[in-house]
């Protein structure tokens, strides 16, 4: 009896101290995808199943364990092999039910479930690729209206919040600059790949979770049937910001989204258009200042500092003290602009993913700030004749 | 050829004392107790590291370090648990006992024993060598890309991806080594009348292991190379850019990695048994069905391997096939945990710390059994994978199917290895403390992973406080109660009550025949198994 007390008491601690947090999720959250609530159903059918067998075996034992004791003076009773043709049969029962259990009620919906999953080109109403990378999520509209939208989705959580200087805000971790937006009610087919190393993108309710392997495609598809804003997180470990690289994604009506792309779209001809001014060393480094925050301080730290020896120092470094432009008007190879563009090693390339604007405004800040006084300036068109 | 070792040994009873005795020894117990040493201080250390890491995750924040270090420890504490905690615990037993209950003089290959068992502490020091370096300045910190080594983040990994490739070959020759010598001794020098299928489940169990070791450590050892001349010599087997493939180490690993599950479980299965039908006086419940589904579930084990990556993309038809054939893993795991509760069922229990540990393990691993099977399950799977799920789900079936089994296991030969009993009041008291704190550990890391956190994550979001916090706390009890199980072994080494020969009231089998503790060299006169 002794035994069962303390089990008893046990489960009454955890129970209890469960119990205070009620409001808490005992299960995935709300599906809003058809996957994610045919994922939900799969689960709670094979957790019931599970339990009713742990139940089943565990009071059997239990059981066994109260009856069949020495000290209440029970005397073994050796055990028989089956040798009857009934004893066999009955015998080979628990075999049959597992054999049913396992491959006809969850081996049918389970079927159903993978070939849905897979399932990601029929009447699927729009194509997105959504690059991973070291640490932030980069998405490009490849269809429709939105074709040729393109931009990256970073952290916004500030570092002070991280290093509890600060209160943290609601969505802690779970907030970026540039959601994605996608449309309730249609099929979007994802493309997937990364940048540098393995990526995996993932909302829980979404119930879609599929790898991003740099050099590969893979696929997976959403159908948001809920207006919202829903939060996940990349899921594969992918360096020392994997905890750091968010997944937001807003599903509105088609309306807005209609409006979200045309805004969007005015925003990137702006932008291109930027890039033909002449921008003065103030703007420049304004700009700069922001581009670096967002992009590159993660690893080469606000102060320029870096953290030798993986990610060196911006401050002082040959590379962003010596000369871009050689005597023909050309980047020299391994230049500041050479670096930012192509990257290397660890350094990501930035040219797919930071415009004209941006590449110019950086390279001139980290030459004009963080320590360095270079003194000279990058202009938008020079990035854009540096990208022929 | 054993039999001259043996005279051999006779003429000179005098061998090494102080160190050059465990330095050049060939004696099987004395390479099984240093095994079992290494193993408990490994076992020490690797959870000192999952201390720190349920420390940094007690509250959201970074409190107590950096990402980088973080992900460090999360990998080193996973190779340090399966490779220099769990593997040598298992062999270490192996090693003890597998003469004594086959009546064997020693082991068959006596050098060889001792060269692999030399080999692990190098590797240990070489898997946390860079911690120390770090600290010094040199080189940028220990392998932090998770046990599993994935390309491309090991590529871009600093000189601790190195180390921890050499320490794994190192500890891969070592398990290899220590396979052969185990599969040879079983085969050759069982007692006179010991057949195959009168060996004891124990020898059964680490047969199984032995052959699963050979066939699938190269395998890994030739991925980790791989690795390594991607890394230095320009190889591009897991880069897209020159042709490779990063899944294709993925598969790799994998080939190796989940048979490396049942590596760690066959041992655990063999003596399980034993104990059970020790305590439950009464013979094991289907002896030939147990071996059976030992052999069915060593060969399902090499062909389920993709299920660990559904997520990485595959054909429809190959997602199916490692959906069914894992879910049919179950078959045989069901008859074994019948076989077990059918030992128990109408016996004469009595529950000393060996069987309190045994019954505890089939519950919980139980638990780590069924959560296996809904795992398997491809389109779930996009859920739980790489989830906290996952996390408490391994942890049932390797702290509780594992570390607890061998737990049961060192009680259960204690006396006989020692010559003395334990405290069963300090026994029992381990056991529920680690019984109930494993399970508040654990327990909130399933509701963690189906409410969507990720693991190998340094900082969380406020929605996975609370859950976080009760498992930082029980993890701490759960870590600190192993204090008590080192103190009731050092007190057991040291003295105690007298053990008789037999121990228990139910054992049967060669080892209880023998004084405890046994003789240095043990039957002198062969014993014959009728």
């Amino acid at each position: 009896m002794q035994v069962l007390k303390k089990v008893g008491f046990g489960l009454g601690i955890l129970l209890a101290s469960l119990g205070a947090y009620a409001d808490y999720s005992w299960n995935f959250p709300e599906p809003v995808t058809p996957m994610a609530l045919d994922t939900l159903h799969v689960h709670n059918k094979f957790m019931l199943i599970s339990m009713a067998i742990f139940l089943s075996v565990l009071a059997i034992m239990i059981y066994s364990i109260f009856a069949h004791r020495k000290s209440k003076g029970y005397k073994a009773v050796a055990d028989k092999a089956p040798s009857t043709a009934v004893e066999i049969f009955w015998t080979l029962i628990p075999f049959a039910i597992l054999l049913l259990i396992d491959f006809v009620i969850m081996g049918i919906p389970a079927y159903h479930s993978v070939v849905m999953m897979e399932d990601t080109r029929d009447k699927a109403s729009m194509v997105i690729k959504i690059t991973g990378s070291q640490w932030r999520w980069q998405y490009e509209y490849l269809d429709g209206d939105a074709q040729g939208i393109k931009f990256v989705s970073n952290l916004t959580t500030t570092n002070d919040q991280m290093n509890n200087a600060a209160d943290k805000g609601e969505n802690y971790l779970l907030e970026v600059d540039n959601p994605l937006v996608l449309p309730v009610g249609e099929k979007v087919r994802i493309l997937m790949t990364a940048s540098d190393v393995l990526h995996n993108w993932w909302v829980p309710q979404f119930g879609s979770s599929r790898l991003a392997v740099p050099g590969f495609i893979r696929e997976t598809w959403v159908q948001v049937e809920k207006p919202g804003t829903y939060r996940g997180q990349c899921k594969e470990l992918c360096g020392k910001g994997h905890g750091y690289m968010p997944v937001v994604v807003n599903a509105v009506s088609m309306e807005e989204y209609k409006t979200w792309v045309a805004a969007k779209k005015e925003e990137q001809a702006k932008a291109i258009a930027g890039a033909d001014k002449e921008w003065t060393k103030e703007d420049l480094m304004a700009e700069g200042k922001k581009v670096y925050e967002k992009n590159c301080a993660v690893c080469h730290q606000v102060t320029g500092a870096g953290l030798p020896p993986a990610f060196p120092a911006i401050t002082g470094s040959k590379i962003s003290i010596s000369p871009i432009f050689g005597e023909d008007g050309k980047y020299l190879p391994d230049s500041h602009m050479d670096r930012v563009l192509n990257g290397k090693n660890v350094m990501p390339a930035w040219k797919a993913t930071l415009n004209d604007t941006e590449i110019a405004a950086v390279i001139t800040y980290e030459r004009n700030a963080l320590g360095n006084s270079v003194g000279d300036v990058v202009q938008p068109s020079q990035v854009k004749a540096a990208r022929q | 050829m054993s039999t001259v070792t043996v005279a051999h040994h006779e003429e000179h009873h005098d061998h090494p004392t102080g160190i050059m005795r465990w330095l050049t020894t060939t004696n099987h117990k004395d390479i099984g107790t240093m095994y079992l040493t290494f193993s408990l201080i490994m076992f020490l250390v690797g959870g000192s590291m999952i201390l720190g890491i349920r420390a940094e995750l007690f509250k959201p924040g970074l409190q107590l370090m950096n990402p980088d270090f973080f992900n460090q420890l999360i990998g080193i504490h996973a190779l340090i648990m399966i490779f220099a905690a769990l593997m040598p615990a298992a062999t270490g037993f192996a090693n003890w006992m597998i003469p004594l209950q086959i009546g064997a003089p020693d082991m068959a290959l006596p050098r060889l024993n001792n060269w692999g068992f030399w080999l692990l502490p190098p590797a240990a020091i070489l898997l946390t060598l860079p911690f120390t370096l770090a600290l010094f300045g040199i080189g940028d910190g220990a392998l932090a890309t998770g046990w599993t080594f994935y390309p491309p983040l090991s590529l871009q990994g600093g000189i601790g991806v190195d180390f921890a490739i050499f320490s794994v070959h190192l500890l891969g020759i070592s398990s290899v080594m220590g396979s052969i010598n185990i599969i040879v001794t079983l085969f050759n020098m069982r007692a006179p009348g010991m057949t195959l299928m009168k060996m004891p489940m124990f020898a059964w169990g680490w047969l199984i292991t032995a052959f699963l070791l050979v066939a699938t450590i190269p395998v890994l050892a030739g991925a980790v190379t791989m690795l390594l001349t991607d890394r230095h010599f320009g190889t591009h087997f897991f880069d897209a850019a020159g042709g490779g493939d990063p899944i294709l180490f993925q598969h790799l690993f994998w080939f190796f990695g989940h048979p490396e599950v049942y590596i760690l479980l066959l041992p655990v299965w063999g003596f399980i048994p034993q104990i059970l039908q020790t305590f439950s006086r009464k013979p094991m419940y289907g002896y030939k069905a147990q071996v059976y589904s030992l052999w069915a579930i060593g060969a399902l084990s090499v062909v389920v391997w993709a299920h660990h990556f559904f997520t990485a993309g595959m054909p429809v038809p190959a997602l199916l096939y490692f959906m069914y054939s894992t879910m049919a893993i179950s078959l045989p795991l069901a008859v074994l945990f019948f076989c077990w509760i059918k030992t128990m069922w109408r016996g004469s229990m009595s529950f000393e710390t060996p069987m309190l540990f045994a019954v505890g393990w089939i519950i919980l691993f139980g638990i780590g059994g069924l959560t296996g099977l809904v795992l398997a399950d491809v389109a779930a799977d996009a859920q739980y994978h790489n989830s906290y799920f996952v996390v408490a789900h391994f942890h049932y079936t390797l702290f509780a199917g594992g570390i607890m089994g061998i737990m049961a296991g060192v009680y259960y030969w204690l006396p006989k290895m020692t010559g003395h009993m334990y405290s069963e009041k300090l026994g029992k008291l381990h056991f529920w403390l680690t019984a109930i704190s494993f399970n508040l550990t654990f327990i909130p890391q399933f509701f963690l992973g189906l409410a969507g956190m990720p693991r190998r994550i340094p900082d969380y979001a406020l929605q996975f406080a609370e859950f976080n916090m009760i498992s930082s706390i029980a993890a701490f009890v759960l870590g600190l109660s192993q204090l008590l199980f080192v103190y009731n072994i050092v007190s057991c080494i040291k003295g105690g009550k007298k053990a008789t020969d037999k121990v228990w009231e139910g054992a049967e089998g060669l080892e209880w025949t023998l004084s405890s503790p046994p003789p240095y060299h043990s039957f002198t006169d062969q014993p014959v198994v009728k």
